[in-house]
């Protein structure tokens, strides 16, 4: 049945409205179930040897004396994950980081893997494992990892993108341009120019739960896995393809998430735990420790940035540049192009190039994060705008909306825009509070915008009314962050009927047509949209059920309010049909009710968002303390303001932790030093203050209740307006991230004395 | 007929060209006329672009119309976390 996205204006009694979460109690109480509560009968517990090397030749793997050791039931290397990739490099690059086939590439990089009757003999087979690794030279360091006496990753990489087609392999996998008009004419206009270059340091998304499944490989092939993550059917589909599966065969579900932020997009350790299993015959429990998930999953890119911005007196910018260059890990991505594409994406600019370089390095390989790349690139982009600002002795809010990107402006990475929100977050700054309130000593102010593109994808949902008329809506996004509360106040929205009489679930990959993951804020604005239609689609049911039931004809039907009506003069005194009188009926009109969707859900439309951040810094440890952090965001349409609001403030928190303590911190041996979170720092509640915000609605004209994604924009603007609160404070342009006390202290100590 | 424009990196794959006209109705149209044409587009097209028109992103949605004076652009299929 064909379905009418278009935003239509409307009052709403359930979307829009803040009940209580129906995950909330399971998850205070510990009866929600994670990755990690799932157990078979007979499961073994599976543990993966890492290598200790940051780049080393595999030279050879002796698993004899693991194997014979009693109460080990399989042991697997690469040999037990043939290569199916047939040309296609990215199915390799999985492959190949699951598990090493002829290099270790980094600290953590699985080479083997166990399972075992228990934890103890798992733990005593990988001691009995003997690899013999030939290391080799190491590269951690991004702008190290480009210089022509850098140890070279792969032989097979050429720099792509540039021409003539470069004659010797590089750690430059790739590079990409993007922008338009004449940047060194607009730089000659200018009247005041920003020159700089920054750094970040690589972060992970530090969700708490680590990754976990358990995977179960029947004798004819079949098998299952539950799994933590944001897309089980993408997960299906990867563990399938690379372990030489019929993809009906294979059975994912997905358990509750302990947070993902991206990180939870790509197999790591899943398809090892069903060779394992396949092996084995038995069921197998595969749980990383937090050493293992910060050594060999996840973590964003670390960047290094030239920017330069030039503009007039006037207060237009005439031009604008950037060179990005990325961390990618091993394995070649599009994060620093992705990173080149957002850089500019706030403004309006006549001329504009940026330049984004994929750079491979000796680190774990790259995940998303949270609007993958954007957030480094904003860092540069708007600490050099607040700059300029400064120069020109411009409010930098008001230099900002003098330059803001609106309807009609072409994009710094291409399209021209339609109806597109900056603007509003910017005016919305400009008269809030939080930018009128006064600071004390050694404390600064700083603002700054971001952008992300958001997207839609494949969407699936069935819609079922049960014989009392509650509802069970079975959906196939993984609940991040409240979906399964948003999507009962749509469906209940949808059908007129109490929120509480709908029951959202996450179904499995047997039970519901596929989905793609949760990703690029996705989860609620492609799944509404797919409810809507199912719940149309009910409707549609219940309707025909109901003209069977007066024995009139459908025609002369509505729904309204969670009822049937009856219209039209010789039908208009029946007495309304309610949803539970249709549905108890239904064994006698047709059978069961359900409304079924399946769509591609596009037309996300892009989002920005405005952050304002208070700060103090303490001039004698370079401690920075958050004071006040204010978060304005367009959410098209807040479904469920409570999720919407913790999303803000979520990207909000991670943005802190990674502008002021989060790093990877490698030693000269490019072993990372830091794989806890002892070491490694995120924000805790006491770290921060509550983080206010500001929901705008400025409806997507693709959705019909005018949603837009929320999950990932909030992300962005925080390293930069944090960095300027804290150069404001300081008297200092601080252009590397973690801004963590010593840099800061290191920051000062650099300045001439008076 | 309508004019797109393709990001820099497919740019090399249409023998330098930074817009071309098509004569499309859709971007099912668009892109098995493009793979026509074009042959080095076949492996992208399939996996790594997404379809701008008037600034809205389309990854997946062939069916979605191509108005004559919309503008169009080809872009890299993103990713999100």
């Amino acid at each position: 049945m064909s379905f009418d996205a278009t935003y239509h204006d409307q009052i709403y009694k359930s979307v829009g409205t803040r009940p209580v979460r129906p995950d909330g109690v399971d998850k205070v109480t510990g009866r929600a179930r994670y990755g990690a509560d799932f157990n078979m009968p007979g499961q073994l517990v599976g543990r993966i040897l890492r290598s200790p090397h940051a780049h080393a030749r595999i030279v050879s793997i002796d698993t004899a004396r693991a194997e014979a050791l009693k109460g080990v039931k399989a042991v697997v290397t690469a040999a037990d994950l043939p290569d199916l990739s047939d040309g296609d490099q990215s199915h390799y690059d999985l492959l190949d980081n699951c598990m090493a086939r002829t290099k270790a590439f980094y600290d953590g990089h699985a080479v083997a893997a166990v399972a075992a009757i228990d934890a103890q003999t798992a733990r005593k087979a990988l001691k009995l494992i003997e690899v013999d690794y030939e290391v080799l030279p190491h590269v951690v360091d991004v702008d190290e990892a480009v210089q022509p006496s850098a140890p070279v990753l792969h032989d097979t990489i050429f720099t792509g993108g540039v021409e003539p087609k470069p004659t010797t392999p590089s750690n430059v996998a790739a590079r990409a341009e993007f922008g338009h008009g004449d940047v060194d004419a607009g730089f000659e206009d200018a009247d005041f120019i920003v020159e700089r270059s920054f750094k970040t340091e690589q972060t992970h998304q530090g969700y708490i739960e680590p990754h976990a499944c358990v995977a179960s490989v029947n004798p004819d092939g079949t098998a299952e896995l539950w799994v933590c993550t944001q897309g089980h059917f993408v997960y299906r589909q990867k563990c399938a393809e690379l372990l030489g599966m019929d993809v009906s065969k294979l059975r994912v579900t997905s358990s509750e998430i302990g947070g993902g932020f991206g990180g939870k997009t790509h197999v790591w350790m899943e398809p090892v735990a069903l060779a394992l299993s396949r092996k084995a015959g038995r069921p197998v429990k595969l749980v990383m420790s937090r050493d293992e998930v910060f050594r060999a999953s996840g973590p964003t890119s670390a960047t290094s940035v030239d920017v330069k911005i030039g503009a007039r007196q006037d207060g237009r910018i005439t031009a604008a540049s950037a060179e990005l260059r990325y961390s990618c890990g091993p394995y070649a991505d599009i994060w620093a192009e992705l990173g080149a594409m957002t850089s500019f994406a706030c403004y309006d600019l006549e001329n504009v190039n940026t330049v984004g370089y994929e750079v491979l390095v000796n680190r774990p390989k790259t995940a998303a994060y949270r609007a993958p790349s954007a957030p480094m690139a904003a860092f540069a982009v708007e600490s050099a705008i607040d700059e300029l600002a400064q120069k020109l002795g411009i409010d930098p809010v008001a230099f900002r909306i003098k330059n803001a990107a609106r309807e009609g402006t072409r994009s710094s990475y291409g399209p021209v825009y339609g109806p597109i929100g900056i603007g509003p977050t910017l005016e919305a700054a400009q008269t809030h509070a939080h930018m009128q309130a006064p600071l004390g000593p050694n404390q600064g102010r700083g603002m700054a915008c971001g952008f992300w593109f958001n997207f839609g994808g494949q969407t699936c949902t069935d819609l079922n009314v049960n014989s009392d008329g509650t509802v069970t809506l079975a959906v196939g996004t993984v609940d991040v962050g409240g979906a399964r509360a948003s999507l009962s106040l749509v469906a209940a929205e949808e059908l007129g009927i109490p929120y509480e009489t709908v029951k959202t679930v996450v179904a499995d990959t047997a039970t519901l047509g596929y989905n793609d993951m949760t990703d690029g804020s996705r989860g609620t604005f492609s799944s509404s949209m797919a409810t809507i239609s199912s719940a149309r689609n009910a409707i549609e049911v219940m309707r025909n059920r109901a003209a069977l039931m007066w024995d009139i004809s459908i025609e002369d039907v509505v729904w309204e309010d969670g009822q049937a009506k009856a219209i039209g003069s010789t039908h208009d005194n029946l007495a309304p049909l309610s949803i539970k009188e249709i549905a108890e009926a239904s064994g006698k009109t047709g059978g069961p009710i359900a409304g079924h969707s399946e769509m591609v859900a596009d037309g996300a439309g892009v989002s920005f968002a405005t952050h304002i951040c208070d700060v103090e810094v303490d001039p004698e440890t370079g401690g920075t303390k958050i004071l006040r952090y204010t978060v304005i965001q367009d959410a098209g349409k807040a479904v469920h303001p409570d999720y919407v609001e913790g999303q803000y403030q979520g990207g909000a928190a991670q943005g802190i932790g990674w502008a002021l303590n989060e790093e990877y911190v490698y030693g000269q041996d490019g072993r990372l030093q830091n794989p806890g979170f002892l070491d490694y720092r995120i924000p805790v509640c006491s770290d921060l203050p509550m983080i206010d915000t500001q929901i705008l609605e400025i409806p997507n004209p693709n959705h019909p209740y005018g949603v837009r994604g929320v999950g990932e924009t909030s992300i962005v603007p925080p390293l930069a307006a944090i960095a300027n609160a804290v150069s404001n404070a300081v008297g200092v342009r601080m252009t590397h991230i973690p801004m963590s006390p010593p840099r800061i202290l290191a920051a000062l100590d650099a300045q001439p004395t008076a | 007929m309508v004019e797109v424009t393709l990001w820099g990196s497919l740019a090399a794959l249409v023998d330098g060209q930074k817009q071309i006209e098509v004569d499309a109705k859709d971007i099912r149209e668009l892109f098995r006329k493009l793979a026509e044409r074009y042959p080095a587009l076949r492996g992208p097209i399939e996996n790594d672009i997404a379809v701008s028109v008037d600034g809205v992103i389309y990854r997946d949605s062939w069916s979605k119309e191509l108005p004559e004076d919309a503008e169009i652009f080809l872009m890299r299929r993103l990713v999100g976390g």
